[in-house]
């Protein structure tokens, strides 16, 4: 099983993928709110998502599972 | 009034306990638990935890931080910028509380809020606004047909936004189609209302506010102009005054509105409103921000003045201290922001400030949140101090701000320090010549 992980703990501000989607190397998946700024989180490997482990405006702390891939 | 509870932190709850100091005035600060090291706390006369490090478990627990107030028997609350500062209901609580709110009227927090409203308001008041909506869009069709009309490109921003967060530029008809549900999907979760507007997107424009003062007895006067055109993300990092851009008959001109717009909502306290100036120096009504600014400090330089202090004394009844015919700008002040972020990518860079050297000579002032082996945690505003350069003009002023720059010292995070040298080095810049697209255009790409 792979995982996509926050960078930094953050509030999520949009989802750009959902479960059956595959994701490539390099692609935004998520945007997180930190700090007042947008932190763009990429995906680092490829796969198909399984399940998006979060919703819009939930909290997230650094290291929390955003998305399951298989 | 002997006793205000800052509903605040950081370099803006040292800011507002430096006065309450001067004039015996007690504090009360409140923190949450990611904060309980933080200098302000340390320097309020009393400080009380309210919460966990998420802002909604802490800063923006408004019936917890009413308690605090109750508990401690204030007599006013001062809520700073950000956080609660421009929550009415907030406002009124505390009203209906007995205590003072030191702002402006709750009913000028709600209608100056929500930015629909606000155009409406300025628009009925005769000062320009922004070509763009009317009203709040029902669906895409209703925004693409608008978006047509007005021509691209366009903004679509949330009516409950601001600071820079739910806004969105759109280039063309596809663009806006895509982010029209996304956006509005934001402004719901961040603002807790879906309502979105647009606006016409003005290119190479200069962002040029104008602080004003009002007291209960209808006096109000303007305190002059902050050029905040130097931006990333729709968030400042420099602001000045004088505007090196603005001829003295558009500046005169946008004074006179800025006092027509503020006494259109019969203003009380400090107020800013938000002007969006094109190349040919016309200026639209962008927003009005009902609450102490972020730049404050760069006014307080050009004037002598201590804004935090009027505050205080409006709030408690008193007049304005000085006449419009008594307030003088004299001299050139510029103000950097220095963020704790990575100075290429501008993104966060949370951790621990293991040294922290800079020299406050003659001419700087140093707003700072943060001292030396402090943490700056994720929860936060990056920011972790405001540097205030003044000289007798613009150069003297850049000068002292490039010789700061030069010989600060910070380590353990990152910072945008070695992107303001940049910055004082670009020849643009050096000549005031500087739109809202510098940072992206000139320094990034």
């Amino acid at each position: 099983m792979k995982e996509i992980t926050a960078s930094m703990a953050g509030t999520v501000l949009n989802i750009f993928t959902a479960a059956g989607e595959s994701i490539n190397m390099g692609q935004e998946v998520l945007m997180l709110e930190s700090m007042k700024m947008e932190i763009p989180i990429e995906s680092s490997i490829e796969g198909v998502v399984k399940e998006v482990k979060v919703n819009i405006g939930d909290f997230v702390n650094e290291g929390d599972v955003l998305i399951v891939l298989v | 009034m002997q006793k205000i509870l800052i509903a605040n932190r950081g370099e803006i709850a040292l800011r507002i306990i430096r006065t309450c100091q001067a004039m015996g005035i007690e504090t009360i600060a409140v923190y949450s638990e990611a904060d309980r090291e933080m200098p302000y706390v340390k320097a309020a006369t009393r400080a009380v935890c309210i919460g966990e490090a998420q802002v909604n478990k802490s800063y923006l627990q408004a019936e917890k931080i009413l308690e605090v107030a109750r508990a401690e028997k204030v007599d006013a609350i001062h809520p700073g910028y950000g956080f609660l500062s421009e929550n009415a209901a907030f406002a009124q609580q505390a009203r209906n509380e007995g205590m003072i709110f030191i702002g402006p009227k709750p009913e000028t927090i709600d209608l100056m809020g929500d930015k629909i409203v606000s155009r409406q308001t300025m628009e009925k008041a005769g000062v320009p606004v922004v070509p763009g909506s009317g009203t709040g869009l029902k669906t895409v069709e209703a925004a693409l047909a608008l978006a047509e009309n007005i021509g691209y490109p366009i903004m679509l921003k949330a009516s409950g936004g601001g600071g820079g967060i739910g806004m969105v530029l759109c280039e063309n008809e596809q663009a806006l189609a895509k982010s029209y549900a996304s956006t509005k999907a934001r402004a719901l979760a961040y603002f807790g209302s879906d309502e979105v507007f647009i606006e016409k997107y003005i290119a190479d424009a200069r962002h040029i506010e104008v602080q004003v003062f009002g007291d209960e007895f209808g006096n109000l006067i303007h305190l002059f102009e902050r050029d905040c055109s130097v931006q990333r993300r729709h968030q400042k990092v420099i602001e000045e005054s004088p505007s090196p851009f603005l001829s003295d008959s558009v500046r005169q001109q946008m004074y006179e509105t800025a006092v027509k717009a503020a006494r259109a909502v019969n203003y009380t306290n400090a107020g800013t409103i938000e002007f969006i100036v094109d190349e040919n120096e016309n200026f639209y009504f962008l927003e009005m921000n009902t609450r102490l600014q972020v730049e404050h400090p760069v006014t307080e330089s050009i004037t002598g003045l201590d804004l935090v202090k009027w505050q205080i004394l409006v709030a408690r009844g008193e007049r304005l201290p000085l006449l419009q015919s008594e307030v003088h700008s004299s001299g050139h002040a510029v103000e950097f922001r220095l963020y704790a972020e990575d100075p290429v990518r501008f993104l966060p860079s949370p951790g621990k400030i293991t040294t922290l050297k800079w020299e406050e000579k003659e001419g700087v002032r140093i707003d700072s949140g943060y001292e030396e082996g402090g943490t700056v945690t994720p929860f936060y505003d990056p920011m972790i101090a405001k540097c205030i350069f003044y000289g007798a003009d613009r150069q003297k002023a850049l000068e002292a701000a490039e010789t700061f720059f030069q010989e600060i010292k910070i380590e353990g995070i990152k910072t945008n320090a070695p992107l303001f040298l940049n910055i004082l080095a670009n020849r643009d810049f050096q000549n005031g010549n500087y739109t809202t697209s510098f940072l992206t255009k000139t320094l990034v790409n």
